[in-house]
């Protein structure tokens, strides 16, 4: 009775998180700006996880756990990265039209010195 | 006996933790902008992924919100902005 309670809950996990993937996916293709692209990608690396763990106990080989915390770590590092990258780039505002436009020049190039005008040294 | 509560509590886990990680990506379709989606991705999405862990014998929640602040910090930094559709913003940045 009980295994066949945790079969089917396994087959509905899996149908859950194949829809989550497909949801998470379409966010990655749609997304209006890189910060959401990366926003999805670390969500799907979640979800993935999550599928490893539900195939870890649909199969009995719990090696899978490990692979999922070795992805875990990997999405952590990808997720970093990509936060150093969009720290380094100022956003422009014709990716996105519900924004609005920022009131002073775009500045193109590294964010942390260009960030705020200096102000004049009395 | 005591198997089958094992088997009951980890199909309770899994059916949880898959819901919670639709939860999220339904969230990160229907939100309007950054902030917004990352409040669905980094809340829903940890726990969804951490009770399948947890179903499977692991825990390990400790990155996420580590990737979570960084990813945010970073897109305020260079000058990502709150929707329109907002009703309430208190950081100086987001003042007229």
């Amino acid at each position: 009775m009980a295994q066949s309670i945790l079969s089917a809950a396994i087959i509905l996990s899996l149908g859950l998180l194949t829809l989550a993937l497909l949801l998470t996916v379409l966010r990655v293709v749609r997304g209006p700006t890189l910060p959401d692209r990366v926003v999805a990608l670390d969500m799907l690396v979640a979800v993935a996880i999550g599928l490893i763990a539900v195939i870890a106990v649909k199969t009995g080989f719990f090696l899978y756990i490990d692979i999922a915390i070795a992805l875990g770590l990997v999405g952590f590092l990808a997720t970093v990265a990509f936060a150093r990258f969009i720290m380094s780039h100022r956003y422009r505002a014709a990716t996105e039209t519900a924004a609005k436009p920022p009131s002073e020049a775009v500045h193109r190039g590294n964010a942390r010195r260009n960030r705020r005008p200096r102000r004049p040294r009395r | 006996m005591m198997a089958d509560t094992l088997a009951l509590l980890c199909a309770f886990l899994l059916v949880a933790g898959s819901a919670f990680a639709l939860t999220a990506a339904i969230g990160i379709n229907r939100f309007p902008d950054l902030f917004t989606r990352m409040h669905a991705a980094s809340k829903a999405g940890t726990v969804g992924s951490s009770l399948l862990r947890l179903a499977a014998g692991a825990f390990l929640i400790l990155t996420a919100p580590v990737a979570a602040h960084l990813l945010a910090r970073a897109a305020k930094g260079s000058g990502y902005r709150i929707s329109t559709l907002s009703v309430r913003a208190t950081h100086r940045d987001n003042k007229k």
